[in-house]
């Protein structure tokens, strides 16, 4: 049978600049790169210690022996840091030509002015545009770029800064700790309610360069936050890295809503790491949509160490030909009365490998907690992979834990029904496949609603 | 309108319909009996094109064109409309986006969301349908006769040329049936036809029921009025067996 469902348009996300980059690290990791980008980011002392401790670290952990194959992965041959020629500014108007049209064509200022009340963006390993709006400043909101936040609120990013995601976590976190650059600091002070989004973009346009942005949100008691998170990259014959770590702090009765749209470019291994600690009654809500990439590893983790913290999970992952995209969730009920709903929707065609992976903690200090995980898999054809790997791991009393878990194709008879109705087979099958990712496209901040639904747009050769 | 000749319809290794003829002219009633197994759904199958059924002889034409090459949806735009006996649960896809989406596909015309969203809701009321369904998935957790309806609510929205119906009145409560049969009543007219299968003749009701056919072992064995129905309903099936 032939393909109906295109793959992901992926011309918009291709368009390469020139690498006019003013400065890039030497390829490979020493202790020499690792000082001098220290230098020119003109980090503290104790900065450059966390980086060189992570050094080590790195050298004393293995790769990981499950998931997708990463072994094309050479360390020596990756970038770990590239400086583009453009400082940071607050006015679009000031960022050079060709990295503004990017971010034009990508739509970011354009949101902006529509639908948020702030925007980073980052162009290889620097920030090169960040803007809020003066209204959140003035009560007392911070969302700046992480170097920034380095030198303006040093302390707070020492008080947390990689305490939930350490270094030794495991390999790309403590690669992360070493040569982190860029990325986004947010604080949300108590009883705060940023009613409208933050947005920060991720572009890597160097190739053979890794990124390694550093996000730490902090939402305070009875906060409210939805942040947004896009990243792409042009498609390159090398491998390019992305190994960002991302840290959520959810205080007493705050709320947070963690939304992304990663679309990275198919030579790309997404490495990345993300972890958010609920509090009491604290809720953080994660949206995440995996489209790019050729090896992916996502599974972003809920510690709800208060009681009564909650944790919302929503992933949708789309693996077309030659991709192997690992996904999921993780959550550790870790208080009494926690609770989480993980609802995944996996898709793969053209041979591309679709694997939801998901670890469900209740530790024995969390009675009554409550669980439910539901993940649906279609494969569009036969050379397709789709897997499930749910794991439970349950030690307190009284849990409350659903599983279901769906694989499946498109069903003819669904085809045939709609055909009836006249409408031509190929819609009907991207209907149906619309359909199918529905309940997660319902829950994405609208504009990547509407790209999602292009982006499952449909060839319209279309012969059986 | 519709004509079938000498048609005959394979299912995996079976021959299900073996040389079956019918004609139906516009304004006509047809409704077809015969027990479980004998062909119905088949033959309703076998004139969308369903991949499953394979026509191996005979021909189907519509307003004088042969459909054999026609796809499944080709017939719809057409203007043949078939009302599924077990109607296929499709998630994430509204009622009222896929009759929109239809109806947009079957007329050919851009249509107007509001405009449609009022007509959509003013049939729903004259069908009993909770309006709350026109957004809901497309029969997902509905009930059997909830399915039913919704069938009806497609039939009147698409407003075709010729209305199949295949069981159409199965499952539903006696209430649910008069309000199917005069949904049925409202489309028809001299211009428009409808091939009615049922087993209980209560939806025929309201009908102006033009003919009637017996349908055993893939065959048309015996056609002729409205007359027909009642002698189906008091004596069975037997007395139409013949030796093949
Ligand atoms: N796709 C199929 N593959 C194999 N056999 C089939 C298929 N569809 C139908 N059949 C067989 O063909 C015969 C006729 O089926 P059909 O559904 O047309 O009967 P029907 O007259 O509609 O019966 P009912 O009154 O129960 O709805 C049955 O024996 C059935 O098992
Ligand atoms: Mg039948």
């Amino acid at each position: 049978m032939k393909n109906y469902i295109a793959d992901i348009e992926r011309a918009l996300y291709d368009v390469r600049d020139a690498d006019k980059s003013i400065y890039k690290s030497d390829a490979g990791l020493t202790e020499e790169i690792i000082r001098d980008i220290s230098k020119r980011k003109n980090d503290p002392p104790w900065m450059l210690d966390f980086r060189l401790k992570s050094l080590e670290t790195y050298r004393t952990i293995d790769l990981p022996t499950w998931g997708p194959d990463i072994t094309a992965l050479n360390m020596d041959e990756i970038v770990t840091y590239v400086k583009p020629n453009a400082a940071q500014v607050n006015d679009w108007s000031q960022v050079p030509d060709e990295i503004k049209n990017t971010f034009d064509r990508l739509g970011i200022p354009a949101a902006e002015k529509k639908s948020l009340a702030g925007v980073g963006a980052q162009y290889d390993s620097e920030v090169v545009y960040h803007s809020v709006q003066k209204r959140l400043t003035d009560l007392g909101v911070v969302y700046t770029d992480m170097e920034t936040a380095l030198i303006e609120h040093e302390d707070i990013v020492r008080e947390y800064f990689m305490t939930l995601v350490p270094p030794k976590d495991h390999k790309f976190a403590a690669l992360h700790g070493a040569v982190w650059s860029g990325g986004s600091f947010v604080y949300v002070p108590e009883g705060v309610d940023v009613k409208i989004p933050l947005q920060s973009y991720f572009r890597l346009n160097a190739a053979g360069a890794g990124q390694f942005e550093h996000t730490l949100i902090i939402v305070e008691p009875n906060a409210k936050l939805h942040f947004i998170e896009g990243c792409s990259a042009p498609r390159y014959n090398v491998t390019n890295l992305h190994a960002g770590c991302v840290e959520l702090f959810v205080k007493d009765g705050a709320r947070l809503r963690y939304s992304t749209i990663e679309n990275w470019s198919r030579n790309m291994m997404n490495l990345n790491t993300k972890r958010a600690l609920v509090e009491r009654d604290g809720l953080v809500e994660w949206v995440s949509g995996s489209f790019g990439s050729h090896v992916s590893m996502l599974y972003p983790c809920s510690v709800l160490h208060g009681d009564g913290a909650r944790c919302e999970f929503t992933g949708v992952t789309f693996a077309g030909k030659g991709q192997n995209l690992d996904t999921g969730a993780i959550v550790v009920h870790a208080a009494p009365n926690t609770s989480a709903n993980i609802n995944t929707r996996t898709i793969s065609k053209s041979g591309g490998a679709a694997t939801y992976r998901s670890a469900v903690k209740v530790t024995k200090n969390a009675p009554h907690a409550k669980c439910s995980v539901n993940c649906e898999s279609l494969m569009l054809d036969d050379e397709s992979r789709s897997d499930t790997l749910p794991v439970m791991d349950i030690e307190g009393d009284e849990a409350d834990i659903g599983h279901e878990a769906k694989i499946g194709r498109i069903s003819e008879e669904a085809v045939f029904y709609l055909m009836a109705r006249g409408i031509s087979e190929d819609e009907a099958r991207a209907m149906i496949v619309r359909g199918f990712v529905e309940p997660i496209a319902k829950e994405l901040p609208l504009e990547y609603a509407v790209e999602m639904n292009n982006l499952i747009s449909l060839e319209l050769e279309g012969q059986l | 309108m519709l004509e079938i000749e000498n048609l005959h319809v394979r299912a995996g290794d079976k021959e299900i319909l073996r040389g079956l003829s019918l004609k139906v002219a516009a304004g006509e009633i047809h409704v077809i009996l015969g027990p479980n197994g004998s062909g119905k759904s088949t033959l309703m199958n076998a004139i969308l094109g369903h991949p499953k059924y394979e026509v191996t002889d005979g021909k189907i034409f519509f307003e004088g064109d042969d459909l054999t090459a026609l796809k499944t949806f080709e017939r719809a735009r057409r203007g043949i409309f078939l009302s599924f006996q077990n109607p296929e649960e499709i998630p994430g896809i509204t009622v009222e986006n896929m009759l929109r989406t239809s109806k947009q596909a079957v007329t050919g015309d851009k249509i107007k969301i509001l405009q449609f969203h009022k007509e959509l809701l003013a049939l729903m009321k004259e069908l009993q349908i909770n309006p709350e369904y026109a957004g809901r998935y497309m029969n997902v957790g509905f009930s059997g006769g909830e399915k039913k309806r919704n069938e009806i609510l497609q039939l009147l929205t698409l407003n075709p040329k010729l209305a199949l119906l295949d069981e159409t009145d199965s499952g539903l409560d006696v209430d649910a049936v008069e309000i199917v049969s005069s949904g049925v009543a409202k489309f028809h007219n001299e211009k428009n036809s409808c091939v009615i299968i049922t087993h209980n003749a209560q939806i025929l009701k309201h009908l102006p029921v033009t003919h009637a056919h017996i349908l055993l072992n893939g065959r048309i064995v015996k056609s002729g009025g409205a007359e027909l129905v009642g002698e189906v309903s008091e004596r069975g099936y037997a007395q139409f067996e013949v030796t093949p």
